[in-house]
């Protein structure tokens, strides 16, 4: 039976927002407001060899590092500060900022920047902007003397003692592209001072990060700075970090101007100069002993990571714990390395990096199936985790893995068994399936360590509980399903609880907006809060009760040598993804979509389905259609007419299956499944192409030109060695 | 010359219009000219010089606008909601057009809106909810 918890509501902010009530940050009014624009730089490396300032008209500012007070420092704090405010003498990507020209009106500015851009002078290097020619210091190191912001390993079991003993060596490698979260509200932002603060107004996932980035950046103790966070038109990752860097210029020239100003970026900034999701590099050598079980998985990782360090090493630690899917390998050796080039700083985009790991890992087993003449299927069900097993960084699976009653579900429904029998090998229709989970929450120790996330509730005077959290509604539904926590718990209507105040100055730091984790901790955090809140709603007058995170005491992490539990509790998932191949064009039709989610305990059928649905369907962009090439640095698409995101027109209806398995450390037994819903769509898709094409696939999107290039390319072969014994890597048979 | 969009939002104050992209292609600014669906940010102010201007202010408080919010609202259909208001401008224009349309009539109609939260399902479900009950409501 279902816990009436999960019974759909209406979300809150429904019928104000589309009834366009709801002010976002382009909505509100600012008295003397300025606006501000970004002057950027036009190489992607080189040293400033002269600036050539234009003169600026009355009432104009012109902002540079120079304007930096001097207890402040040049950087967008993360979790580095490598990344300046402003280039000083070297660029190290198309479109760093050098300055912010500040003035009333916005015609005047673009002429303006126009004008600065062009007037500086370089000396150009050479660039490296690929993975590859990361790893090859193309043009010399951006990054310290290797070009590696991370170079990581962890290790399981003996791999090359395994590897050595198999009898069939099988390597593969595979290879992602960027993605653009294209959040249809533009990276904006007012700064401002008030009540003598300087005070930051902006769409955002993460109000304590800019607040952080800010004061750091300014010199200011971080309780001398406030942000708020205003309704944010989707965020998807790209309004974790990026935030950041258009807010800490802003709050200099708001130290310096004392005006309120605005910044909002174009489409055309926006697709050109923020972060996009890691490209990446997987190659895996797998060992098979004589009966064809996989006893042993090397894996060499790379994601480019751009030209700072941003949240790089722990996208890259998500993309390493993923590379093994859902399966027990018993001797597993994982290097990830995150790469430095000359492209703006890749960073977190829903999923941060699972959907590169495990889209290699499932592309990975269906190929190993071929080659040993196995059902994909049975050979990912010989090697499933279950209950107690080991993970690949030798912590366990402490829930039940229901992923068995799940994947017979998606197999019935879709009717899977009997269309891959039909449909044969390169027919131009296929049918796949991947199996995948979702770690909720930040990787190994992060809640306990960085994050120590904390929750207040008020009892405001008229009875009513009001949530002090940090975290924020980006279309997610939190509004809706933190108030139910708090409601179910409280027995009230969720109407009656109290949750609007997103200014850091009066909230306590209950971490970020991303990584699955608002509902899976911080929801639980509200939960324990709202219990001793419990009878006590008729108490006179107005006091608080707070909750802080206690990591479970069950779970151990070791962040040098990176073992232990790597999460508390995974979101699972079963993806069938059905497509016809046009077998003159290449282009896929996807004809069916059905997915089975274990999420723990829905909070709310209605939010959760439509994670589900716009998950997979933002997935489905990122498999086949959403193409973003880099050339010398430069994005070549654009515009939104280039970089073609779903329309409705686009996919199918998704179906979709809950799987109720409470967690206990998840409010009514909720895990996260904000992420989760994204990652397992590509693979799908991927084997279904596949089977249609009758070859191997090995990139991301598959676009029809690449489609075409595997079907008509001579490089149709199945990749195997059998006995390889060198321990160095091997050259990849199969590359695209 | 200004864009119509910017006259609107910022002299007339209507904000229930959204900038998405300012390149005609998201729909975030769509409003009613003459009764069709129109991009506000690629249309010169002078452009709507003469015409029967309508936007989201004025459907929302019509009968068909009120069934339009709660088929958004009941099933889903808005998540960040930033894309929401066009939306509805579209589907305001597409129900008068056609009171009745198929599931695929709607996506057809909705597809210059591009929304990146819901993967457009219960939007399309929200239509269907729409036109159903304005069709009841007017038997
Ligand atoms: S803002 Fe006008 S179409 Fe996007
Ligand atoms: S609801 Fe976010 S873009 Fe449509």
């Amino acid at each position: 039976m279902r816990h009436k918890i999960t019974r759909e509501v209406e979300r809150v902010d429904a019928r104000i927002k589309s009834r366009g009530e709801l002010p976002y940050l382009a909505d509100y009014e600012f008295e003397d407001r300025l606006y501000a624009r970004v002057v950027r730089s036009r190489v992607a490396r080189g040293t400033i060899t002269a600036r050539n300032t234009p003169a600026l008209p009355e009432h104009y500012h012109y902002i540079t590092a120079d304007d930096i007070p001097p207890e402040g420092k040049n950087c967008v704090r993360m979790i580095q500060d490598d990344w300046p405010a402003f280039a000083e003498h070297e660029v190290r990507y198309y479109g760093e900022p050098l300055g912010l020209l500040v003035g009333p009106d916005r015609d005047t500015l673009a002429q303006l920047v126009e004008q600065f851009e062009s007037a500086v002078e370089y000396r150009e290097h050479e660039a490296a902007v690929t993975i590859d020619e990361g790893l090859a210091l193309k043009g010399g190191p951006v990054h310290g003397s290797d070009n590696l912001f991370a170079d990581l390993h962890t290790r399981k079991g003996d791999p090359e003692g395994a590897l050595k003993r198999s009898a069939r060596v099988i390597e593969r490698e595979f290879r992602t592209a960027y993605q653009e979260h294209v959040y249809i509200e533009p990276q904006a932002l007012v700064g401002t001072r008030e009540n003598g603060m300087v005070t930051i107004y902006i769409s955002t996932q993460c109000p304590f990060y800019v607040r952080k980035a800010v004061s750091t950046a300014l010199g200011l103790p971080p309780d001398d700075v406030a942000v708020v966070q205003t309704a944010t038109g989707g965020g998807f990752g790209g309004k974790e970090n990026y935030p950041d860097v258009v807010a800490v210029p802003v709050a200099i020239a708001v130290a310096k101007i004392d005006r309120p100003i605005e910044l909002i970026l174009d489409r055309m900034e926006d697709l050109k100069y923020t972060s996009k999701r890691h490209p990446s590099r997987v190659r895996y050598r797998v060992g098979l002993d004589e009966t064809e079980r996989i006893i042993a998985v090397d894996v060499d990782m790379v994601l480019e990571a751009g030209a700072y360090e941003s949240s790089s090493r722990v996208v890259l630690q998500r993309g390493m714990f993923s590379s093994n899917s859902v399966y027990e390998f018993p001797n597993v050796h994982v290097r990830g390395r995150a790469v430095a080039t000359n492209n703006v700083p890749s960073d977190a985009f829903r999923g941060f990096g699972a959907p590169q790991g495990l889209f290699a890992a499932e592309m990975l087993m269906t190929q190993i199936a071929r080659v040993i003449g196995l059902d994909e299927l049975t050979l990912k069900q010989q090697h499933l985790l279950k209950q107690g097993s080991p993970t690949l960084t030798n912590g366990r699976i402490y829930e039940e893995v229901k992923l068995p009653e799940m994947l017979e579900h998606v197999r019935r429904v879709s009717g899977y068994d009997h269309k891959r029998a039909a449909y044969g090998l390169g027919l131009g229709r296929g049918i796949g399936i991947s199996l995948f989970k979702h770690g909720s929450a930040f990787t190994g120790n992060g809640e306990q360590e960085i994050i120590k996330a904390r929750v207040r509730i008020r009892k405001r005077a008229d009875g009513r509980p009001e949530l002090l959290v940090a975290n924020v509604e980006i279309g997610q539904g939190v509004l809706t399903t933190f108030r139910k926590i708090v409601a179910e718990v409280l027995d009230i209507p969720y109407s009656e609880v109290v949750y609007d105040n997103h200014n850091t100055s009066q909230i306590p730091d209950s971490g970020p907006t991303c990584a699955s984790r608002s509902v899976a901790i911080v929801g639980y955090l509200l939960q324990e809060a709202a219990k001793k809140l419990k009878g006590r709603l008729h108490e006179p007058g107005e006091f608080e009760v707070e909750q802080v995170y206690e990591h479970p005491a069950h779970l151990h992490w070791d962040a040098e040598s990176l073992n232990g539990d790597a999460y508390p509790s995974y979101a699972w998932g079963v993806n069938c993804v059905e497509v016809e191949v046009d077998r003159v064009t290449y282009e896929v039709n996807v004809v069916g979509v059905w997915t089975a989610y274990d999420v723990g305990r829905a909070i709310d059928e209605g939010v959760i389905r439509g994670q589900i649905i716009g998950g997979a369907i933002q997935g489905l962009g990122y498999a086949g259609l959403e193409k973003l090439e880099n050339a010398r640095g430069r994005f070549l698409q654009h515009t939104m007419a280039d970089y073609c995101i779903p329309t409705s027109l686009d996919y199918p209806n998704v179906d979709y299956a809950l799987f109720d398995n409470p967690y206990p450390y998840g409010p009514f037994g909720a895990k996260g499944a904000g992420e989760v819903v994204f990652d397992g769509i590509a693979p799908a898709f991927g084997s279904a192409v596949q089977q249609a094409i009758g070859c191997e696939i090995a990139q991301l999107p598959l676009t029809p030109e690449y489609i075409s290039e595997r079907v008509h390319g001579t490089d149709r072969t199945v990749h195997t060695q059998r006995k390889t014994h060198t321990a160095e890597p091997q050259p990849v048979a199969s590359s695209p | 010359m200004r864009r119509l969009l910017d006259v609107l939002r910022e002299d007339c104050g209507l904000t229930a219009i959204k900038e998405g992209c300012g390149e005609g292609e998201c729909g975030a600014c769509a409003i009613l000219i003459d009764g069709r669906v129109v991009d506000s940010c690629i249309l010169p102010v002078g452009a709507a010089q003469g015409r029967e201007i309508e936007t989201l202010e004025s459907i929302r408080e019509t009968a068909r606008g009120r069934l339009i919010v709660d088929g958004l609202s009941r099933g889903g259909g808005v998540q960040c909601g930033f894309c929401t208001p066009g939306i509805a401008v579209t589907i305001e224009a597409l129900l008068r057009e056609n009171p009745n349309p198929s599931e695929y009539e709607i996506r057809d109609g909705i597809s210059g809106n591009l929304c990146r939260c819901t993967g457009y399902q219960q939007i399309v479900e929200g239509v269907l909810y729409t036109a159903a009950e304005t069709r009841e409501r007017s038997r």
